[in-house]
């Protein structure tokens, strides 16, 4: 840390955007309010899959304070652009993936329930609301299909021509040869046929945007509660209405979560956008709860059969897996890259396994569109792989942590390269690993089962070593695999004239603490106190350029960038520095806030330098005044995060009920800048992890399509006494091709948690069940082993 | 349009509004206090908990007009001439939030579990906090900081 500041890399510092929190102070974005502004709401369709003969919009449109009614038809008329996916994945026959029109007012069909079918503007939300009742739509409703399976087959409704087969992809990884030799000469195969259940993001703050046009400057400010402003500028101007990006500002302020669902260009914001221009106007909408379930593209939702091939010593020779993913009724902003690259390049998981081969449909169904939630992919892979390895350890009986340490990766074998693509560049699992068996006490595990027995409980261990590909990404990397953009991450770092330091990065905070870590790593960098220091994000005006948060990207990619234009500075200060202490530049050298003349006491503070350079009197002949640098950064590599996580249940026979005993999770994150800031975002995790293993689960009934888990009534979602405390640890492997040395923390626990809790509850039921464990199908399972126990 | 009055915060307001407003969207929109958010539409979130006469109260559940001549705080009425209220710093000090979207809600039903049984134990804590939702946190920090609050309020 440095000595300077105390407030520098490695240190817990109290975050600097909490007073404005705990204050009610917050500026999010439902807190906004433009001067005239108007209320959207929208006419969504009651029906999961539907013909629209006519909208009556007569009544809506006479009532008093409604100023406008719009259907799909006018923004047809209008020439704005459907929505779009930005990444294109090329299926097995070369093609590439179908990605059917998605209007953002429905035209002539609905394909789930929520499509948006019209739009009524007026002066208040309530009056919005009342005459959207008034809208009488004629529908012809179609069967729907639900369920990814059932899509498949010959039978199945069919969303979209475009889709034949309802088939977006087929796609597939690896090598199928050698994983076919791998199975050829196994001793043992585990066979596994998993569901990974669909969820339901819900960030506590719902959607909402509001969109205002500027007559004067013929600009148009979209704030938005968005995880990339930028990224939405971009979508918005180059794909959905044909501006110039100088002609359009996104802000989005405070965010209240966004874990993946607020990464997306949707709907609402390309109509209050459109509506603003169109009635020179503000807009506004705000999504309540029940139009977030409906709304907010959910995760996962994967059905997934799969096997391991092991040797007579417990030695992977090869894994495959065939994955059928729920893409929903349209293909939202980055759907497509979730359950193929984000999923299949992450089967090796920790382990050797020589031959990988994975292949993946991924199909469109009449439900909400599946998009990227808290881990994207890596949740789904890590599924994969550690319920295989824990069943294989069962099967072969052999101990779990025992036959994962057979097959880790070992230390000195990095940088290592798996047999899908990815090339791990640093790791230490059997450290992490026995870490975590020493916090659970492992050997004491028996006795404790034995102990839970006794009261008639059943108790059960679960691990999960789990890896992840973070800090998205190398842009010529991920272009190669079809992505539209690059994913650099831009920085700007200023100087004011007196000393104090203003940020901008590209990247958002939306609970992550960014203006805490990121004036961390300038306060350690720069030898300024993080008072002095503020980050700016999330408004395009103020912010040259960015990619955003996703990924765990934030700190590995935006941090480096502020790094980068760190060292600028740096550069350029030693120039300053050596002509006003009249030295060789080479001599002179930066250590927590002095530029000194080497081997002399002579030494120039940096807010002398910096002062120096906006009031340039005495100043070098040939250098620009000014004390502000720009970066832009761009990975070499993705990280690898590692760790493991263990988890420890007792089922209570009678009832299914699941107590977590236990929740030891160790981390691997490299160099971590605010360890306070880090547990936090493992306990987030872990929870929305286990929300998933036990909790949370989206439903629709099959015949209707309608969605039946649509407030948080109906919904479960994790409350306190739903959870136990966490042990967190860390270990620390730095990340070599970072400046920071730093991997990335933000999706870990979700990744982790519902691998080792399905893991511990399976051990303590001995039967195979699927998430979410509830307490019924627990009780089920239970019975089975309460009659063997008995019996003994 | 009907008129209804109550104290906020210390201050006597009165605003004419439509019979159906709830108290939450008097507070917000109203009033202009936005540092009590709206969550869900079922009453399940915690997020729009406000002390209406010292009981924590999830506005979006009673109607403005049901508050009528009450003492109502919100989270901008925590703190006393710039000193943060000891629930506020506990959750500072503990991590106790993160995207800070449940947190006035948090911090209000905290300090309403709190003042009925100072002596809450964790369990206490967590089953006391079935009404609010965080999804940022796991409730880890939040557990931490109400116990902590807890001590320094005279538990
Ligand atoms: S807004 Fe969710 S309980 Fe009031
Ligand atoms: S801090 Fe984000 S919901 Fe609680």
């Amino acid at each position: 840390m440095n000595a300077v500041t105390g407030t520098g890399i490695g240190a817990s510092v109290r975050r600097k955007e909490d007073y404005r929190f705990i204050t009610g102070q917050g500026t999010y974005t439902d807190d906004i309010n433009r001067p005239g502004q108007l209320h959207a709401y929208f006419v969504r369709s009651p029906h999961a899959f539907a013909k629209i003969k006519s909208i009556d919009t007569a009544a809506a449109k006479a009532s008093a304070g409604v100023v406008a009614v719009f259907t799909g038809q006018e923004l047809a008329a209008d020439k704005v652009g459907g929505l779009i996916c930005g990444w294109t994945v090329t299926g097995k026959d070369g093609t590439p993936h179908k990605a059917p029109p998605h209007p953002a007012i429905a035209l002539d069909t609905a394909r789930c329930v929520g499509d948006q079918v019209a739009v009524v503007i007026a002066t208040t939300k309530e009056i919005a609301r009342d005459a959207g009742e008034k809208i009488v739509v004629d529908y012809d409703v179609l069967q729907a299909v639900v369920d990814p399976v059932d899509t498949l087959k010959p039978n199945a409704p069919q969303l979209h021509a475009e889709a034949p087969g309802n088939l977006c992809y087929d796609w597939e990884f690896g090598d199928r040869a050698s994983t076919d030799a791998g199975f050829a000469k196994a001793a043992h195969v585990v066979k596994l046929d998993l569901i990974n259940n669909r969820l339901s993001p819900n960030p506590m703050e719902p959607r909402v945007a509001i969109g205002e046009h500027d007559r004067a400057t013929d600009t148009t400010t979209c704030y938005s509660t968005s995880q990339n402003p930028h990224v939405l500028r971009l979508i918005l101007c180059a794909f959905i209405f044909g501006l110039p990006e100088h002609k359009v500002r996104v802000v989005a302020p405070d965010v209240g979560g966004g874990f993946g669902s607020k990464i997306f260009c949707y709907a609402e914001e390309v109509v209050c956008v459109w509506a603003s221009r169109k009635l020179n106007k503000p807009v506004k909408w705000t999504s309540d709860r029940s139009e977030a379930f409906l709304t907010d593209a959910h995760g996962r939702d994967h059905v997934t059969h799969a096997e391991l091939a092991l040797d007579k010593d417990g030695k992977f020779l090869a894994l495959k897996c065939s994955t059928i993913a729920n893409m929903g009724a349209y293909l939202s902003t980055f759907a497509s890259c979730v359950p193929s690259y984000l999923y299949a390049l992450l089967l090796a998981g920790q382990y050797t396994t020589p031959a990988i081969y994975a292949e993946v449909k991924a199909v469109f169904t009449n439900t909400t569109p599946v998009d990227a939630y808290r881990g994207a992919g890596r949740p789904e892979a890590t599924y994969v792989v550690e319920r295989l390895v824990e069943v294989a350890a069962r099967q072969l009986n052999m101990d779990p942590a025992e036959i994962r340490k057979k097959n880790f990766i070992a230390p000195d074998a990095f940088p290592y390269q798996t047999p899908v693509a990815v090339a791990y560049d640093s790791g230490q699992y059997e450290l992490s690993m026995n870490e975590a068996l020493k916090m659970v006490d492992y050997k004491g595990f028996a006795g404790r089962r034995a102990e839970s027995e006794k009261r008639g409980m059943l108790r059960g261990i679960g691990f999960a070593a789990y890896i992840e590909a973070c800090g998205i990404a190398p842009s010529a990397v991920v272009g190669s695999l079809g992505a539209g953009v690059g994913l650099w991450e831009s920085a700007s770092v200023r100087f004011n004239p007196t000393g104090s330091v203003s940020v901008f990065t590209g990247s958002h905070s939306h609970g992550q603490g960014h203006e805490t870590t990121f004036a961390q790593v300038v306060s350690e960098k720069m030898g300024v106190p993080i008072e002095q220091i503020d980050i700016v994000h999330g408004d395009t005006q103020r912010i040259p350029m960015g990619m955003g948060t996703y990924g765990s990207r934030s700190l590995a990619v935006g941090g480096s960038a502020i790094v980068k234009a760190c060292d600028k500075l740096i550069a350029k200060g030693k120039k300053i520095a050596a002509h006003l202490m009249e030295a060789a530049v080479d001599d002179v050298e930066f250590d927590a806030g002095m530029f000194k003349v080497a081997g002399t006491d002579k030494s120039v503070p940096i807010g002398q330098v910096c002062f120096t350079a906006y009031v340039p009197h005495n100043y070098p002949a040939d250098l620009e005044p000014g004390f502000e640098e720009n970066a832009f950064y761009d990975p070499s590599n993705f990280t690898y995060p590692a760790g493991t996580h263990i988890a420890e249940v007792e089922v209570d026979p009678g009832s299914g009920h699941v107590t977590i005993a236990k929740w030891v999770a160790v981390d691997d994150f490299g160099n971590v800048i605010n360890p306070m800031v880090v547990e936090g975002q493992v306990h987030g995790g872990v929870a929305q992890g286990v929300g998933q293993a036990m909790l949370e689960g989206v439903v629709y009934d099959k015949a209707s399509g309608q969605l039946l888990t649509g407030s948080f009534m109906d919904y479960t979602m994790p409350r306190a006494d739903d959870l136990p405390n966490f042990d967190v640890g860390m270990t620390h492997t730095p990340c070599p091709h970072n400046p920071l040395g730093v991997k990335g923390c933000g999706e870990a626990g979700a990744i982790a948690a519902p691998a080792a809790l399905m893991n511990a509850i399976t051990d303590a039921l001995g039967v195979e069940i699927d998430m979410p464990a509830t307490p019924e199908k627990v009780w089920r399972a239970a019975q089975g082993k309460v009659r063997a126990l008995a019996a003994e | 349009m009907a008129t209804v009055s109550m104290t906020v915060n210390g201050n006597k307001v009165s605003r004419d509004v439509e019979p159906r407003t709830l108290l939450v969207q008097y507070i917000r929109e109203h009033l202009e206090l936005t540092g009590t958010h709206v969550g869900c539409d079922t009453s399940q979130c915690g997020a729009c908990v406000v002390h209406v006469d010292g009981q924590s109260v999830k506005s979006c559940t009673i109607l403005a007009a049901q508050a009528e001549g009450s003492q109502v705080t919100t989270i901008e009425g925590l703190a006393k001439d710039g000193k943060l209220h000891p629930m506020q710093e506990a959750f500072r000090e503990h991590h106790a939030l993160q995207c800070g979207f449940c947190t006035p809600g948090m911090i209000m039903s905290a300090i309403d579990l709190v003042e009925k049984n100072p002596k809450l134990t964790e369990e206490d804590i967590r089953h006391g906090l079935e009404g609010n939702l965080c999804r940022c946190t796991g409730y880890h920090n939040i557990v931490k900081a109400i116990a902590a609050a807890a001590k320094t309020m005279g538990g």
